[in-house]
């Protein structure tokens, strides 16, 4: 009995540097097209009826037992109720433990020459506010298309993403969610190509 | 060590404003300890960043000479010293279903010998201090090390038989912070219910030495530190 909802509830751009908050309904199908290859896309999933129960990086993690997100992981709550599932992954790995960028924290890697540069974390506000996200509900993301390995000796890297154009990723909401999306604008590592570049985001539901 | 000295039994929260200054030193009081430490910066809102910490630091688990980072960029405190290179970073405190696995557990029929998870344990000091659930983020497990295996999944789990009993830490604040912790037992840990207590002490720390190896660590660990000194000293 479960056909796929083939309804298109959902078809835009979402431009370099910029965000979105999109609503999906329990079993809505949302992809995210790396069109041109290589985009971060810092990804914060919320319950739509308590912000508070919001995605949780450190539980997924432990609780699938592995580092990297990809078709199959269940995406957790810190409460640790199912919020979404990977449904479907082209690209085959995403990270959730590099976090967000901000400007303090480019200030901290790249230097105070960077404070003023965009960052995901005001484009998270931005888009949260309306909904009560503040500060407090900011948990640790998803950078979906991102490739930030580690290794048995505790060291861990940033390498050049793994994705390409073309490629995408696909959450079913388990239940009523929301979506906050940053589309990464940082220009100072190769976590983007060193070119920040527009998403598609697609979404099936009724 | 003079100042403050505490011993917190295992299974059990407890929470703390520190000064900035202050070496905190953790003790293990058993094998295998894990004790699941949040950090608040002197607003209460600033809290520390566990992904913007290993990334600056490029590491995945939490070792000396780091420097705990908070949302905000400041350095919250400092990884003095620790008698373990791994303290693990990634998989987040116990919740109530990690305790399923034993019988049903209540005051009524255990008195204080009750187990609670750690989550239960932290919100409950959250809330002493005007906080919530809301508050809460990625935390350290101070001497719980995972195994990370070099495959396509990055697969991990928890390793036993590592922190030994008078295993240490010590923290160095760098701000005025807020402490709380739950002594486990780690979400991973499968065996009996008996987790390890910790010993707090909590001493004047000198001023930052100019050799100070988190100072030296990487330009990123100093810029935190500098940070934290420019907005709150
Ligand atoms: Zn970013």
């Amino acid at each position: 009995m479960s056909t796929l909802l083939q309804t298109t509830a959902l078809d835009t751009v979402v431009e370099a540097g910029d965000g979105a908050l999109i609503a999906v309904p329990a079993g809505g199908r949302l992809r995210i097209v790396d069109t041109h290859g290589n985009q971060a896309v810092d990804t914060l999933l919320y319950d739509a009826n308590d912000i508070d129960n919001r995605y949780s990086a450190f539980d997924t993690v432990r609780e699938q037992g592995a580092v990297y997100l990809t078709t199959g992981s269940r995406l957790l709550s810190t409460r640790l109720d199912e919020l979404a599932v990977i449904t479907d992954d082209t690209c085959g790995r995403h990270d959730t433990i590099g976090g967000a960028c901000s400007q303090e924290s480019n200030v901290i890697r790249y230097g105070e020459h960077t404070r003023h540069q965009h960052a995901c974390r005001q484009t998270f506000l931005v888009y949260g506010e309306p909904v009560g996200i503040g500060q407090r509900q900011l948990g640790h993301n998803i950078n979906f298309f991102m490739n930030v390995p580690v290794d048995s000796t505790g060291n861990l890297h940033f390498e050049d993403g793994v994705s390409a154009p073309g490629k995408h990723v696909e959450l079913t909401a388990s239940r009523d969610i929301l979506v906050l999306i940053s589309n990464c604008p940082q220009l100072n590592n190769p976590c983007n190509g060193w070119n920040p570049t527009a998403v598609q985001l697609l979404g099936w539901w009724e | 060590m003079s100042g403050y000295s505490h011993e917190i039994p295992g299974g059990a929260a407890w929470s703390a404003p520190v000064r900035t200054g202050r070496e905190i030193t953790l003790t293990a009081l058993g094998a295998d300890a894990s004790v699941s430490v949040l950090l608040f910066g002197a607003d209460r809102l600033d809290r520390l960043n566990v992904p913007d910490t290993l990334k600056a630091q490029l590491s995945a688990c939490v070792r000396a000479p780091m420097v705990l980072m908070s949302d905000r960029g400041l350095a919250l405190a400092s990884v003095v010293s620790s008698s373990l290179e791994w303290h693990d970073a990634l998989t987040g405190f116990g919740h109530d279903v990690h305790l399923e696995r034993f019988a049903p557990s209540s005051y009524a029929t255990d008195r204080n010998d009750w187990r609670r998870s750690a989550r239960t344990g932290l919100v409950s000091e959250l809330t002493k201090h005007g906080l919530s659930e809301a508050d809460l983020h990625g935390c350290v497990n101070f001497f719980a090390r995972v195994g990370i295996t070099d495959d396509d999944r990055g697969t991990l789990g928890l390793l036993t038989g590592i922190a030994r009993e008078g295993d240490t830490v010590t923290l160095r604040t760098e701000q005025d912070v807020l402490l709380v912790l739950a002594t486990g037992p780690h979400p991973l840990d499968t065996s009996d219910y008996a987790p390890a207590g910790v010993r707090v002490e909590v001493a004047v720390g000198s001023m930052t030495p100019a050799d100070d190896a988190s100072w030296g660590f990487r330009d990123e660990s100093a810029r935190a530190l500098e940070q934290a000194r420019r907005v709150l000293v």
